[in-house]
């Protein structure tokens, strides 16, 4: 347990110290969320009936963005390889670095999004429930992520590839995510079913993410 | 303990990179590993650190204990796994508590000559201190086997001697060193392995 907690610690730490750190994340996430009412117009009405799916796309964008560095800094300058010699399994190893990424980028997104609902209208209890479902999905798309930046993790440039790899795959953590929030909001949908599938995504994302990113780091690093 | 190879071969990008090599290593010996430019010395080092899969034969460290071989092993590669944002005491205790060493961390930076800037953010430090930080690890964290792929490049005079002094140590301690190396890096009484010879 204290090579995970290492791994754990040192992870987050080098985030916080690396230029912004989570903020950048929160920041890119303000930026997106700002420029939608530019774009749409001062529609009030449109804006608290699409905020939800706004916020989410805004959640979606923002967690993919650091996710790229994830295992590629430590595949640079050798700490991978290092890494592979612990004791500890490469797939809790990644769980690590996964877990971290997801302190340092996914919480924060869950922790402003109440905030910037007010810019698009959102009412006070609706707020609740986007933060409710994005605190059960941002994990999921943190974990999803995880396999595209194992599989990215030897090609240079591989940022880009990270995201065509991995947005499709979060596409129903997206649709229930929304249908959750929208429930909540507009209803007449019950919000149970939507929010408990959501949560099963994430929990599904966690078991298999590990495996699948253990694997093909082995398999990167040959 | 015994490091033993028995007719290990291993092909990277489609190309055969050795094959049919066989040797063992007892505990307190060391292994020089020599060959030219593109001979395998680094494939070895990597394939019995467990990075790299052997395409035959087989590779243990006997007597068989509950942990497995890329467990035992201390791989010191081309890069320093060092992390500019840490400082050189944080980058040094990380290691440490993930290799499993309870080892003091101010010892292993004392022994690299390392002690009086461990404040310091790693960022900040030489490619040839990099590397004192990165050998670090190995006397703070204890592993039987040490494979080291040329271990002293970019450290100067006084530092190979130091290594050399640690390698000695871990030697005398049973250990095991296996180093690839173009350089004399001051092991007396090594073997040495030559690769590519045919």
């Amino acid at each position: 347990m204290t090579a995970f907690n290492a791994l754990l610690m040192r992870d987050i730490r080098l985030t916080m110290r690396a230029g912004g750190g989570a903020l950048m994340g929160a920041l890119f996430f303000l930026i997106v969320v700002t420029l939608v009412p530019f774009a749409l117009g001062p529609d009030l009405a449109l804006l608290g009936r699409i905020g939800p799916s706004i916020l989410w796309l805004g959640a979606l964008l923002a967690s993919l963005l650091a996710l790229d560095r994830l295992f590629t800094s430590d595949f640079e300058d050798g700490s991978l390889d290092v890494l592979l010699t612990g004791s500890l399994p490469l797939e809790l190893a990644v769980t690590a670095k996964a877990l971290a990424h997801w302190l340092t980028t996914g919480l924060p997104l869950v922790i402003v999004a109440p905030v910037l609902g007010l810019l698009l209208n959102i009412e006070g209890g609706a707020m609740d429930a986007v933060a409710l479902t994005l605190l059960a999905g941002t994990p999921a798309l943190t974990f999803i992520g995880l396999i595209g930046a194992a599989l990215s993790v030897t090609l240079r440039r591989g940022g880009l590839l990270l995201a065509v790899l991995v947005m499709p795959l979060t596409v129903p953590v997206l649709i229930f995510g929304v249908s959750a929030t929208n429930a909540a909001v507009s209803g007449p949908v019950p919000f149970g079913p939507p929010f408990t599938i959501l949560c099963a995504l994430s929990l599904m994302s966690l078991v298999i993410g590990p495996f699948a990113a253990a694997t093909a780091l082995r398999q990167g690093l040959e | 303990m015994k490091l033993v190879a028995d007719t290990i071969a291993c092909t990277r990008g489609g190309r055969e990179v050795f094959a049919g090599l066989s040797f063992s290593v007892a505990a307190g010996e060391a292994l020089l590993v020599t060959g030219r430019n593109g001979a395998g010395k680094s494939s070895l080092l990597r394939a019995i650190a467990g990075l790299v899969r052997l395409t035959a034969g087989t590779l243990a460290l006997e007597p068989d204990g509950d942990r497995s071989l890329a467990e035992q092993v201390h791989y010191l590669g081309h890069h320093d796994a060092v992390k500019p944002a840490l400082s050189v005491g944080e980058n040094l205790q990380f290691w440490t508590a993930y290799l499993g060493g309870n080892g003091d961390t101010d010892d292993a930076l004392a022994a690299v000559g390392l002690d009086a800037i461990g404040h310091l953010p790693a960022g900040t430090l030489s490619a040839g201190q990099k590397r004192r930080l990165s050998i670090a690890r190995l006397v703070a964290a204890k592993r039987p086997v040490w494979l080291l792929d040329e271990p002293t490049a970019s450290l100067d005079a006084p530092a190979q001697s130091d290594l050399a002094g640690i390698m000695d140590r871990h030697l005398h301690g049973g250990g095991i060193v296996i180093a690839a190396t173009h350089a004399d890096i001051g092991l007396k009484s090594a073997r040495s392995l030559r690769l590519g010879a045919a």
